[in-house]
C-alpha cells in the first residue's frame, strides 16, 4: 500500500461515514462506513440492488444521500455540486461525446480548466499514447471498437490528473477476452498514475484480479471489506463465501464451538464466532483433494467426506467431478488438466473420498435475513 | 447450367435468383404506396403547374407569374406569410424546447402521461380548436374577462380577428409538430453524457451547452422545418382567427379561386409557394450543417 503522505499530491483518501439513502421503503444505502486509503484500488462488489452503484453515484455527487458524510482528504464534499468535486469518471456506457473527435473528447476536461492550447495538445497526445491510441486522435467516436472507446474514456478520465477516479462497471460491455486484457491495463495505469480508484463491478473474478481491497455489499450494507486473498480464504458470512469464488455450502451443527457435519466433528483453523446462528461448511472445488475409495486414510487434522461420482464435466483447463454425498448433498471437485492427463480420472459411480485440510475448512454463519 | 440448387455445386446461379426474387417482392410490396403518391401528389401538382401556364382562353402565357412578382399585393402576402410562419416557429421553439427538455428528464411513465396531454388536442379537429380559441379570445371572452377582473388591463384587449389571434391559434396547433420529433431526439440522448461532462468539471449550464444542445439540434431542426412548412400553407386558423385582417398565402389562393375564379393565377401562387418552401428548407439544411450532426 502506498504511503499516504507521499502520495497526497497524486491521490486523496476517501472517508465515508453513516451514509444512508432510501427510495421509499427500499434502503439503497444503510449506514455505510468505508475508508479508502490514498492511492488505493478499492472495488465495490455486489449483486444488482446491493447499493454499489448508488454508493459510487453518491461519491460522484449524482445521488444525494439522506444523511452521512463523505470526506475527500480533509474536505467534506457530501453537499458539494458534482462539478466541483474534481473527479475523473468512467461509465459503463463509455459516455464519449459523439459529436467530438477522440482528441476533442480527451481535451474537454482540460478546456474546462482553462489549460492553454499548446499544453492541451501535448497532454491529450500523452494520455492517448498511455492507452495505446496515439494515432487515433482525429477519429470519430463511431469509428472505434468497444475496447478502443473504453480506452478513450480512460484517457479522458485521467488526462487532468484527478486524485480520485470513479469507475462504474467500465468493462461489462466488452467480451471476455478483451475484458481480461483491459483489467490488466487498468491495473498498470493505476500503478503509473497513483490516483485513488473506486471501481464498481458485479464480477467477483474481476474484483479479485484488480483490487487492493474489495468491499462486498449486500442490501445496502457492507458485508466485508478485505484484500482479495482474505476475502477468498476467510469469508465472514455465507453471502460473501457464496458471492466470491466458486463454492458449495453444506449445513453443519455447532456444539461447544465445534462444527459437525452429520455428527462428525470438523477440523477448522477458525473458531466459530456466534454459535446461535446456523452455520455452513464452505467447500471450494479447487481446494479439495479427491481420493480413491481404497486409498490409505489421510494424516490426522484432515477432514474427509465420502460419496460416489455422479458426473464428470470437461471444462478444457480442468475437469469438474460432481460427487454425491447422499441425503441430497452434492460437492464439486476440480481436477487440474495435468492430473487428468496422468490418468487420475475416476469412473462414474465409483466410491471416492474427499479430503480437505483445516486451513481449507471454512465454517461461516448464515447471513441474518 | 441449372439454376436449381444441387448438392456440392457452387449454387451461385440459384442464390442470385433467390436474391432477385427478394428484391421483386419488396418492389411489389411498396407498389401501392408508390402508386398512391403518384396519383394523389404528383399528378395534381403537375396538373396545377400546367394550369398556371395558360390564360382563361387556353393560350400559353407567363402573365400569371409576372403579375405575382409585379403586384405589391402579392409580394406583400408572401412577405407576411413568411413573417408569420417564422414568428409561429420561433414561439413554438421557445415554448417547446423547455417542455421537451423537462419531459425528457422525467421517468418514462410520467413523460408518457405528459405526452398524452400534448397529443390530446392533436387528435381534436383543427376547426373545433380554432373556434374554441375564438370563444376564448373574443372581446368579452374568458381571457379578457380574467384580465379585466384581475386588474391586469382596464379595457378588453383585441385578441381575435387580428394577427395576435392568428399567431396564438397557430402556435397551439403547431406545437405538437415541434414537440414530437424534438422529444424523441432528446430522449435518445444518453444521460451519462451530461453526467460525464459535469463529472469532469462542467457546470450544468456548460454541460448543457457543450453536450446536450448540439445533440438535440437534429430533432429541433426536424420540428422547426415541420412547423414552418405547415405554417406557410396554413388556411383554417389564420382565416378564422385573423378575421380577414391577416392575409396569408393560402387565403389569397382561396379567394383567387372563389371570388375571381382565376385558376391560372391561383395555381401560379401555389407553385411559387411550393418552390419558395423547397428553397428555404434546402437553405436551412445547408445552414445547420446537418450532415455533420447526423453522422454518428
Amino acid at each position: 500500500m502506498p504511503d499516504a503522505s507521499a502520495t497526497q499530491d497524486r491521490s486523496l483518501p476517501i472517508t465515508v461515514r453513516h451514509l444512508t439513502k432510501s427510495y421509499g421503503d427500499f434502503k439503497a444505502l444503510d449506514d455505510i462506513g468505508i475508508d479508502v486509503r490514498a492511492g488505493e484500488f478499492m472495488t465495490l462488489l455486489g449483486p444488482s440492488g446491493s447499493g454499489k452503484t448508488t454508493l459510487l453515484m453518491a461519491l460522484a455527487g449524482f445521488v444525494s444521500p439522506d444523511r452521512g458524510s463523505i470526506l475527500f482528504g480533509e474536505q467534506e464534499v457530501v453537499a458539494l455540486s458534482p462539478h466541483k468535486r474534481g473527479l475523473g469518471m468512467v461509465f459503463q456506457s463509455y459516455a464519449l461525446f459523439p459529436l467530438m473527435s477522440v482528441a476533442e473528447n480527451v481535451a474537454y476536461p482540460l478546456k474546462l480548466r482553462g489549460v492553454p492550447r499548446p499544453e492541451i495538445g501535448r497532454r491529450v497526445q500523452a494520455a492517448l499514447e498511455m492507452v495505446q491510441l496515439g494515432a487515433f486522435g482525429e477519429r470519430r467516436i463511431h469509428q472505434l471498437s468497444g475496447g478502443q472507446r473504453q480506452r478513450v474514456a480512460l484517457a479522458r478520465a485521467m488526462v487532468f490528473e484527478p486524485r480520485i477516479i470513479l469507475m462504474d462497471e467500465p468493462l461489462s460491455a466488452l467480451d471476455k477476452k478483451l475484458r481480461e486484457q483491459m483489467q490488466i491495463e487498468i491495473k498498470s495505469l493505476h500503478r503509473k498514475l497513483g490516483a485513488t480508484i473506486v471501481y464498481v463491478t458485479h464480477d467477483q473474478r474481476e474484483a479479485l484480479t484488480m483490487s487492493d481491497r474489495v468491499a462486498v455489499l449486500d442490501r445496502g450494507r457492507i458485508a466485508q471489506i478485505d484484500t482479495p486473498q482474505a476475502l477468498y480464504r476467510r469469508p465472514r458470512s455465507l453471502f460473501v463465501a457464496d458471492f466470491v469464488g466458486e463454492s458449495v455450502a453444506l449445513p453443519v451443527q455447532v456444539e461447544a464451538g465445534v462444527a459437525r457435519h452429520r455428527g462428525v466433528p470438523l477440523h477448522s483453523s477458525r473458531a466459530v464466532e456466534d454459535p446461535a446462528l446456523p452455520h455452513y461448511l464452505i467447500l471450494r472445488p479447487e481446494l479439495i483433494e479427491l481420493l480413491d475409495g481404497q486409498a490409505p486414510p489421510s494424516p490426522p487434522g484432515t477432514n474427509e467426506l465420502s460419496g460416489t461420482v455422479r458426473e464428470l464435466v470437461f471444462q478444457g483447463d480442468s475437469v469438474l467431478v460432481l460427487v454425491d454425498l447422499g441425503q441430497g448433498e452434492e460437492v464439486a471437485v476440480r481436477l487440474a488438466a495435468g492430473r487428468v492427463a496422468r490418468g487420475g480420472l475416476p469412473q462414474q459411480g465409483a466410491a471416492v473420498r474427499l479430503a480437505f485440510d483445516a486451513e481449507s475448512t471454512l465454517i461461516v454463519p448464515a447471513t441474518d435475513p | 447450367m441449372s439454376t436449381r440448387a444441387g448438392p456440392q455445386g457452387d449454387n451461385a446461379a440459384a442464390l442470385l435468383r433467390q436474391r432477385q426474387q427478394e428484391s421483386q417482392l419488396f418492389l411489389g410490396l411498396s407498389a401501392p404506396a408508390l402508386l398512391a403518391i403518384m396519383v394523389i401528389v404528383f399528378l395534381p401538382i403537375s396538373w396545377l403547374s400546367g394550369l398556371s401556364l395558360f390564360d382563361r382562353g387556353g393560350a400559353f402565357t407567363l402573365e400569371n407569374y409576372s403579375r405575382i412578382f409585379q403586384s405589391p399585393l402579392y409580394r406583400n402576402t408572401f412577405v407576411v406569410t413568411f413573417q408569420i410562419s417564422a414568428l409561429v416557429t420561433l414561439l413554438c421553439v421557445v415554448l417547446g424546447y423547455p417542455l421537451c427538455y423537462w419531459m425528457a428528464r422525467m421517468p418514462p411513465r410520467r413523460a408518457a402521461l405528459c405526452m398524452i396531454f400534448v397529443l390530446v388536442p392533436f387528435w381534436t379537429s383543427v376547426l373545433v380548436r380554432t373556434y374554441a380559441w375564438l370563444v376564448l379570445l373574443q372581446r368579452n371572452g374568458l381571457v379578457n374577462q380574467w384580465l379585466v377582473s384581475l386588474g391586469i388591463v382596464d379595457e378588453p384587449l383585441q385578441l381575435a380577428h387580428n394577427l395576435t389571434g392568428s399567431v396564438i391559434g397557430m402556435v397551439h396547433i403547431m406545437l405538437p409538430f415541434l414537440v414530437l420529433p424534438l422529444y424523441a431526439s432528446m430522449r435518445a440522448i444518453d444521460t451519462d453524457l451530461v453526467r460525464a461532462a459535469i463529472g469532469m468539471g462542467a457546470s450544468p449550464a456548460r454541460a448543457f451547452r457543450d453536450v446536450f444542445l448540439p445533440m438535440s439540434l437534429p430533432g429541433l431542426f426536424a420540428g422547426v422545418v415541420l412547423v414552418f412548412v405547415l405554417s406557410l400553407g396554413f388556411f383554417v386558423t389564420p382565416a378564422l382567427l385573423g378575421g380577414g385582417r391577416v392575409q396569408m398565402m393560402a387565403q389569397r389562393i382561396e379567394s383567387t379561386i372563389t371570388i375571381y375564379s382565376n385558376w391560372g393565377a391561383a395555381s401560379a401562387l401555389g407553385v411559387v409557394l411550393l418552390l419558395a418552401t423547397m428553397l428555404l428548407v434546402w437553405l436551412l439544411h445547408r445552414g445547420f450543417g446537418l450532415d455533420r450532426l447526423f453522422s454518428r
